[in-house]
């Protein structure tokens, strides 16, 4: 579950056995009931904390004018007024059979609110978290070649900095300057109000400029946090035999610092990504808002106001899937890189 | 100490947040004003930094909407978001050596519950948890240091766990065993004050982290409630008004980046300073 924190050198991939791989599918699957637990229980506390917390979504559906009598009859036809564990019961059972109900603030089916939702966010997670962690490799695998020089410095500064700022802030003054002083790039949505009248490559063309300012939010923000994770990585990897050995092969450092020192970092480095994602996810919301990006993170934030709880329930649900599920593939991911780890 | 002091990055955190502090500290001294002064609105409001209205005060920062000086208000604001992000740690600190100490130094079913407690809200989404937290009682400033205190201990949690559960082996500790004292007092007295440094570490970034979320909460309207000015309610006051008063927001933008930074950087000279070879870069990786 942690991300290992001493990273030692990787055996020869020749020793593996069979009985490995068995030991491998036994851990998978404990980790997937874990995963399974997980899941289970944020749904759980959602649900208690929904419930414990002051206002109701009919008092929101109705408006401060309705009368008890049609609170109540609202109520009724909602379910709400059954007993908390027979309500928790019936969405978990009708969750599991897919039918995660009916949004009581937009009257819209909830998974057709979050299949509109999902692609969205999914597209924008993902593809910072690529480019974070690539851009991130890179910056850490040039700061640790590069030791205590001017330009690792440099960075540092630079990766601390961008560590540290809060994203819905960065989004801000990226909107500030590249829409509002530039007017290169528009802040708004994932398309423009014209997006059904162009030629699919205009609609491309147009998703992506309407992707750059988000994008480059959550990116530039987890590349601070990659990068100083990767050359921590690997200057704790500079003081082992392996190492010493490759430069005493007569290897050219930045071999020795790509082949041996980078490949050995990358196991923590993977596991990381996996225990990044809550991380990330997170961000998202803010930074979903910021921009009015039409993901999850949004619905979710416009649910909670509203109460309304089935379209909580669900965004919650699939969110801890979401997370569990990216875990579980930075094991498998973790254990493809080191054979030791299988 | 003075290690970390001569490190760069320790002297800089230090520097910069104790600068930050004694700005707090002393903000009737250094500001004019409250943090919620106006005069004539029309007049006042959104001068540019450096402007001098027509009452003669000068405004560093400039104004926001309602001709309240940014400059005062970010030093107030400073109070309640450092404020808030000590406590807030305080709280996730305690709660973390806590349950860190317990499920290291107890075997059985306790510490197996109390670990896998610790890893399943390791696993939870923080910032899901905090709008659902925040979101679903009256925002107050109080709320947001228990919310944040509440989920913040886990990391603190698994780092003393580590720590205690490598320590109770040692040989001095199997000494005060062997001496006879409680286990109570062996946990107190022998194994805990050799476990805390990576605490002050995480403490340290906790801090930072704990501000910035404070800020995330505050912007999103859930958070330290307006007129109390906060660094986050304070870039939510800006968003509005980007266009026409970009200072509003980049103001309190910065300060923030400044403490976050700071504090990160002081970390990082501790962690070094305190103990060379426990990197643990993991710690201040994946955050929101």
């Amino acid at each position: 579950m942690s991300a290992a924190s001493h990273p030692t050198p990787v055996t020869p991939r020749t020793a593996q056995s069979v009985t490995s791989f068995k030991d491998m599918g036994s851990t998978l699957l404990r980790r997937a009931l874990a995963g399974l637990g997980v899941v289970l229980g944020v749904v759980t506390l959602t649900f208690v904390l929904l419930r414990l917390a002051p206002g109701d979504p009919v008092e929101h559906l109705l408006g401060p004018a309705a009368r008890p009598e049609q609170v109540a009859a609202q109520r009724h036809a909602l379910g709400l007024d059954r007993s908390i564990p027979v309500q928790y019961t019936a969405w978990v059972s009708g969750f599991v059979r897919g039918d995660w109900g009916i949004s009581i603030a937009k009257g819209r089916p909830v998974r057709t609110l979050l299949g509109d939702a999902w692609p969205a966010t999914v597209r924008l997670v993902g593809l910072s978290l690529l480019l974070s962690y690539l851009l991130g490799i890179v910056i850490g695998a040039v700061q640790a070649h590069r030791r205590g020089s001017r330009t690792d410095t440099a960075l540092s500064v630079t990766t601390v900095t961008l560590f540290a700022v809060p994203g819905f802030w960065l989004g801000l003054m990226l909107v500030m300057i590249f829409t509002y002083w530039a007017r290169v790039l528009p802040a708004f949505g994932a398309a423009g109000l014209d997006a059904d009248y162009l030629t699919s490559w205009g609609r491309f063309v147009d998703g992506l400029r309407h992707l750059a300012l988000p994008l480059a939010t959550l990116t530039l923000i987890g590349i601070g946090g990659s990068a100083r994770f990767v050359r921590g990585a690997m200057i704790d990897l500079d003081a082992q035999p392996f190492v010493t050995t490759a430069h005493a092969k007569g290897l050219s450092p930045w071999r020795v610092t790509l082949r041996h020192t980078l490949r050995n970092a990358l196991t923590p480095v993977v596991t990381l990504l996996g225990l990044s994602l809550p991380a990330l996810f997170s961000g998202a919301v803010l930074v979903e808002g910021v921009f009015a990006w039409p993901g999850v993170g949004r619905v979710l934030v416009e649910a909670v106001q509203a109460r309304d709880y089935p379209v909580v329930m669900a965004a919650t649900a699939v969110s801890a899937v979401l997370v569990v599920a990216g875990n579980l593939l930075a094991d498998l991911l973790a254990a493809w890189l080191d054979p030791r780890i299988r | 100490m003075r290690r970390l002091l001569r490190d760069r990055r320790g002297a800089f955190g230090a520097i910069a947040l104790a600068a930050v502090v004694l700005c707090a500290a002393a903000a009737p001294l250094v500001t004019s004003g409250g943090p919620n002064t106006q005069r004539d609105i029309v007049a006042t409001r959104f001068l540019p930094p450096l402007a001098t209205d027509a009452y003669g005060t000068f405004h560093a920062l400039g104004t926001d909407r309602f001709g309240r000086d940014v400059w005062t208000r970010l030093v107030y604001g400073a109070r309640v978001s450092l404020g808030v992000g000590l406590l807030a740690v305080l709280i996730s600190v305690t709660l973390g050596v806590a349950v860190g100490a317990l499920a290291g130094y107890e075997r059985g079913p306790v510490a197996l519950a109390l670990v896998g407690f610790t890893d399943f809200a390791l696993a939870l989404p923080r910032v899901v948890l905090l709008l659902l937290l925040a979101a679903l009682w009256q925002p107050s400033t109080a709320l947001v240091i228990v919310v944040l205190g509440l989920t913040g201990w886990m990391s603190v949690a698994r780092l003393v766990h580590g720590e205690v559960r490598g320590l109770a082996a040692r040989p001095f500790v199997e000494g005060a065993v062997a001496l006879g004292a409680h286990r109570l007092r062996v946990l107190l007295r022998h194994i805990l004050p050799n476990a805390l440094t990576p605490v002050i570490v995480a403490a340290a970034l906790g801090v930072g982290n704990a501000i910035t979320l404070e800020a995330g909460l505050s912007y999103l309207g859930l958070g330290v409630q307006p007129p109390t000015p906060s660094w986050g309610n304070m870039i939510a006051s800006g968003r509005d008004v980007l266009v026409n008063a970009p200072w509003v927001a980049t103001a309190p933008g910065l300060a923030l980046v400044l403490v976050v930074v700071a504090c990160t950087m002081l970390g990082d000279a501790a962690r070094d300073a305190l103990e060379p070879s426990a990197v643990s870069p993991q710690l201040s990786a994946p955050r929101a």
